[in-house]
């Protein structure tokens, strides 16, 4: 019952939080310095008078602003986020084109980096004071350190460059003309660089956080009480003190989604990933602020999607919620 | 033992004090030691390390000097870092001190918004902000801050929370202190440690924000900085390694140093914690 | 002795327990020997700091980190348990030594099924099948009696009572038969009508399986309920070890007859006629309803605190408020003082309507209640000198620094603490810190001081210093108290006058002597009944 709740509530959360982003993508057009129509069109439509005719008629811009307020919400509403007249398409079918790249990227790099982060912090927290522990969580601290894009860039350097193990950029072999499971094959090693540079950040805050709360689990009462039962620490480790710490690092992984999305943008950037981060690192180049706004809307939905899958997983990891009455 | 003596107890911590004064001596020795403009055409483009005296890193695709560009990049991070926590600091500090300490309506509604901030991508929002407003050292400034308070608020807002009922806080309303007396002089200053653990870790997180900005070409384009350094030399990477490496390691080192300067202050702040931890 | 045999089940020789460096001293146990036979309960008794949970944990083998057994011995059957390795002693535990613990919010694993975590026992001994583990959980459940055992073997701890969890810990602990169980402080955490019954259940069990029980508690009434034997501590040695009978009666040691002296006994003192007959506090048909707002992951609720509330209090006499946790009594209190607002219902000082009062205007009259608070370490702030801590109260009414800091001086000597000062709160002790508080409460001269739980933090013998010095106050200036305590030894100790609450209602008041010789009301009988040594002659004071 109390479950059914939360999901309602967290969709409703959600609608007001997108529904918030609309208007203030709206309140920064206002904000900005200059002609509105100009900021829009940026430098691309600039010259441009039948493009800023258009973007006027469309925004309203002439009329008071709780109309232009008016048209641009129900613009978005009804997915209509305009033109992108640089690249000659409406933003939406750009951005949804683009789409299923990122989410293979940032969906890869997340479970990777949660799953190598787990195991590295849990070992990290089993050998407190020991060299290995140490050693763990001094990497993590310099991946954590660690420009993303820098490491994009070096990476390239040593494993596409000097030793010419991995391809460097894009997607696919271009005409290489793959299919099946061959494609499959051909996207997965183009994947590999990207995906595992974008995790490397995460991967040391998923460490840091799983050893920091398995120590403070560790201190509870209740492992005390099964070490009375006379269990192994294995086992004390595994089902009592990593199943409660894992609570905290579910909510900060939700969290986390956010940045993962904004290192997309980077590591999309710097291996020519055909996806929203790259099309967001075109659109700034080009100043096509109508496309980037809608990016910005987009790539604030993905981050909502991913809080509410965590939430619904914390859900039903922790009784009191999923019991509770 | 007094507060230095914890903090150099912690080896990780002396060490990054170490490199972060480094770092802070050559962005004050910058215009001693290169007087000229980093932005100068000084010798031919490409020139690898150590080839030439007094070009001990080389020059960059347009002749520039490498070494000079690193020292002078030195001040824009650590001032940006530094006045982005600032301001990211007077948002985040009075409105999680007002949400703490009121509660119900006020804090309900100055939490939704903070959670709305930290919803958007935090990445994501800084470039629209920084695009829109037009790149300035004072438009990045205004952005890294933007998007860094949402964690202010909240562990200010936290710390209220569990001080505001303590005995001693409700026994200086029992005796007549007012609000602003109470938050100001019994709960305040009682938060300040995490505060400033926190605001060390921030000054590192805005330094890599920046250089992710400027890496994308929306750094100020009258400062050099070494996220555009390492922006600019992203074509060619596969020619010149080196105008990429130098200004990536200058910002490892001072983020590095930075969270072990945080750590060493957690330690020495927070002694009790330190000892179970390590 | 009972019908244990000659040869004991364990037996401590010449134990010692060092602590890490930076301790407050050496040794937390030095030089102990006792021994717990088959078929009795020992019970092991000291204050806080006494060391006596150490011995216990050394021979379950679970010591703190950087704790260690430094000399002695600890024979268990013939084995010595301080020597074996971590892998011998876990086929121990749970095995031949059971252990139960303080606190049973907290040492049941929260996303365990209870019935999982009572069947975890079994299977670290490697015993029984899956199925068979489940029958016998809930054949453990209902030898502990929990109420609908079928369920609770399904439950989750939160969804059990603390007294529900703390039977659930003990099923636990008996599941093998073990020869040994340890309780370490099993009911002080729980309010005084279920430690009755956790009493009773441990007594219960402890016959019917003749097992050896090592009692720990700081509770001498709780010692006179169930004890055969006693061993008194204080810091880390031994002071008194013998029969429980000879020993609560004979106490050969001082400091044994001060901790027995310390717990309030039943005599009651003659309550003094009050000055006046015009009420300084009037509380009429006080309500007050928390609401919590439903959450994402909690829905909303309602608590009835207080419902329909009255009683009045004279000048100059002492009301006590006592109840089990959860009877309002604590936000009657809050109410008193205005730290709460009441919903409806009257509440006046001297004439005074104290309940519409808001912002400034309260503030302004805030310093006629003061309270005096519980929690010793929380009641001070940690970066402000005690004078400065004092001498605020009367700064902020308008009095000069100067005279607010010369008041401050007097009234720590009055307190007992002359010449402190300009010392930061870190640098005393529990029981000085309330004194503090108390100085803290009277620098404002008010007319009514309330004292919630101001004496539950402390040890008996801590207490029974601050209980005089209230006492000696009380007489010296006049004072007006209201005392809100679960205690009923401390309420008969101090109060005129006694009010009764459950569930946020008066259940009974009247005067200190009816009430506690002649309650009228059946939750009153039971509470009184329940103060663990009330039926047993403690030594002659």
């Amino acid at each position: 019952m109390l479950y059914v709740r939360l999901i309602t509530m967290r969709l409703l959360k959600a609608v007001v939080v997108l529904f918030m982003i609309i208007i203030f993508n709206f309140v920064l057009i206002q904000l900005a310095p200059g002609d509105p129509a100009a900021i829009l069109a940026g430098e691309a439509g600039a010259t441009d008078e039948e493009f800023l005719r258009q973007l006027r008629e469309r925004f309203g811009l002439d009329q008071p602003l709780y109309v232009q307020l008016w048209r641009y919400v129900s613009g978005v509403a009804m997915l209509d986020f305009g033109f992108s007249y640089r690249q000659q398409m409406p933003v939406l079918d750009l951005i949804l084109a683009r789409l299923p790249a990122t989410l293979l990227l940032t969906g890869t790099a997340f479970v990777l980096s949660l799953a190598l982060g787990i195991v590295a912090g849990s070992l990290a927290a089993a050998r407190v004071k020991k060299p290995s522990g140490s050693l763990i969580m001094a990497l993590a601290l310099l991946f954590y350190a660690t420009p993303l894009f820098w490491v994009a860039l070096m990476s390239v350097v040593l494993f596409s460059v000097y030793l010419d193990w991995l391809p460097a950029y894009g997607m696919y072999t271009v005409g290489a003309g793959h299919t099946g499971l061959a494609m499959v094959l051909d996207v997965g090693k183009h994947l590999i660089l990207p995906a595992t540079t974008l995790a490397l950040f995460f991967m040391a805050i998923y460490t840091r956080m799983t050893r920091a709360s398995m120590l403070e689990a560790s201190q509870q009462d209740f492992v005390k009480t099964a070490r009375a039962k006379g269990l192994k620490n294995s086992v004390i480790q595994r089902r009592h003190i990593l199943r409660n710490a894992l609570l905290p690092i579910i909510t900060l992984a939700g969290l986390q989604a956010g940045q993962m999305v904004g290192g997309a943008i980077l590591t999309e950037t710097v291996f020519a990933w055909p996806g929203i981060g790259r099309l967001m690192f075109e659109a700034l180049q080009q100043r096509d602020y109508n496309l980037l706004l809608g990016i910005f809307f987009f790539s604030a939905a993905l981050v909502i999607l991913f809080n509410i899958i965590t939430d619904l997983v914390y859900g039903l990891a922790d009784p009191r919620i999923k019991e509770g009455s | 033992m007094s507060f230095f003596a914890r903090f150099a107890q912690n080896r990780g911590a002396l060490i990054g004090l170490i490199i972060l004064l480094t770092i802070i001596a050559m962005a004050i020795l910058a215009p001693l030691l290169f007087p000229e403009s980093p932005w100068r055409m000084v010798q031919r483009p490409f020139l690898p390390p150590m080839e030439v005296d007094g070009f001990p890193l080389g020059t960059d695709t347009m002749g520039r000097n490498v070494a000079a560009g690193l020292m002078h990049g030195a001040w824009v991070s650590l001032l940006i870092g530094l006045v982005s926590t600032t301001v990211a600091l007077a948002i985040g500090v009075p409105l999680g001190a007002i949400a703490g300490y009121y509660g119900g309506l006020i804090d309900d509604a100055l939490m939704r918004f903070t959670e709305f901030f930290q919803t958007i991508p935090n990445f994501a929002l800084a470039i629209v902000l920084v695009a829109i407003m037009q790149p300035s050292i004072t438009s990045i400034v205004l952005a890294i801050a933007i998007v860094s308070w949402p964690p202010v608020a909240r562990l200010v807002r936290a710390e209220f929370l569990s001080l505001r009922n303590r005995e001693y806080v409700e026994a200086a309303r029992l005796v007549g202190q007012s609000n602003t007396t109470i938050i100001l002089r019994q709960i305040l200053p009682n938060t300040l440690s995490p505060i400033i653990v926190l605001a060390s870790l921030m000054v590192a997180t805005a330094i890599l924000l920046e250089s992710a900005l400027s890496f994308l070409g929306l750094g100020d384009p009258n400062v050099m900085s070494w996220g555009y350094m390492i922006g600019a030399a992203r074509t060619v990477i596969r020619q010149a390694w080196w105008l990429s490496f130098f200004p990536g390691v200058a910002i490892l080192l001072t983020v590095l140093a930075l969270n072990l300067v945080g750590e060493g202050l957690d330690d020495a702040l927070n002694p009790k914690l330190a000892r179970e931890r390590s | 002795m009972t019908d244990s045999q000659t040869t004991p089940l364990l037996s401590l020789r010449h134990v010692s327990i060092a602590l890490p460096k930076g301790a407050d001293r050496a040794l937390a146990v030095e030089d102990v020997s006792y021994d717990v036979f088959r078929g009795e309960i020992l019970c092991v008794v000291g204050e806080s700091g006494s060391g006596k949970s150490m011995a216990a944990n050394a021979v379950m083998g679970l010591l703190p980190k950087g704790v260690y057994a430094s000399g002695g011995e600890a024979l268990f059957d013939g084995q010595d348990l301080l020597t074996l390795t971590e892998k011998q002693h876990r086929t121990l535990r749970g095995l031949r030594i059971g252990m139960i613990f303080q606190e049973p919010m907290t040492a049941l694993n929260p996303l365990m099924r209870v019935g999982a975590q009572i069947a975890e026992v079994f299977e670290a001994h490697g015993q029984f099948s899956g199925r068979e583990r489940q029958q016998k959980a809930l054949a453990l459940l209902t030898e502990v009696g929990i109420p609908d055992p079928d369920k609770a073997i399904r439950a989750y701890p939160f969804q059990l009572s603390g007294g529900q969890r703390q039977r659930v810990m003990i099923a636990m602990a008996l599941a093998l038969e073990p020869e040994l169980l340890i309780a370490d402080e099993p009911t002080t955490a729980l309010d005084v009508t279920t430690q009755a019954q956790i009493l009773e259940l441990i007594r219960d069990l402890q016959r019917r399986r003749g097992m050896a029980v090592m009692f720990i508690t700081h509770d001498f009434g709780v010692v006179a309920e169930v004890a055969n034997r006693v061993c008194v501590m204080r810091y880390g040695q031994i002071v008194e070890l013998g029969e429980a009978e000879a020993v609560l009666k004979h106490p050969s040691h001082d400091y044994t007859r001060a901790l027995i002296e310390a717990i309030p006994s039943d005599v009651i003192p003659e309550a003094r006629g009050a000055e006046t007959d015009t009420p300084l506090l009037e509380v009429v048909g006080l309500n007050k309803v928390f609401r919590s707002k439903g959450g994402l992951f909690k829905p909303a609720r309602e608590v009835h605190a207080l419902q329909d509330v009255s009683f009045s209090l004279v000048k100059g006499e002492t009301i006590g408020i006592v109840g089990e946790s959860g009877s309002g009594k604590s936000t009657l209190g809050r109410c008193v003082v205005r730290l709460e607002r009441p919903d409806s219902g009257t509440l006046s000082l001297s004439g005074t309507d104290f309940m519409h009062l808001q912002g400034e205007a309260l503030r302004r009259e805030r310093h006629r209640v003061q309270m005096i608070f519980q929690d010793p370490y929380a009641s001070l702030n940690p970066r402000h000198r005690v004078g400065y801590a004092i001498a605020q109260g009367p700064m902020a009414n308008g009095m000069s620094k100067t005279q607010a800091f010369a008041k401050a001086k007097e009234l720590l000597a009055l307190v007992g603490l002359e010449g402190t000062d300009d010392r930061y709160p870190h640098e005393f002790s529990g029981g000085q810190r309330q004194r503090i508080g108390i100085a803290r409460a009277l620098a404002m001269q008010p007319e009514l001081i309330v004292a919630d739980e101001a004496v539950s933090a402390l040890d008996v013998s801590i207490q029974a210093q601050i209980l005089e010095l209230l006492e000696e106050l009380k007489q010296k200036l006049s004072l007006s108290l209201l005392f809100i305590t679960h205690d009923l030894r401390v309420a008969a100790q101090i109060c005129d006058h006694i009010v009764v609450m459950q569930h946020g209602r008066i259940v009974e008041q009247g005067p200190a002597r009816e009430v506690f010789l002649a309650p009228r009301e059946a939750y009153t009988r039971e509470l009184l009944d329940a103060i663990p040594g009330r039926e047993h002659e403690l030594a002659d004071v």
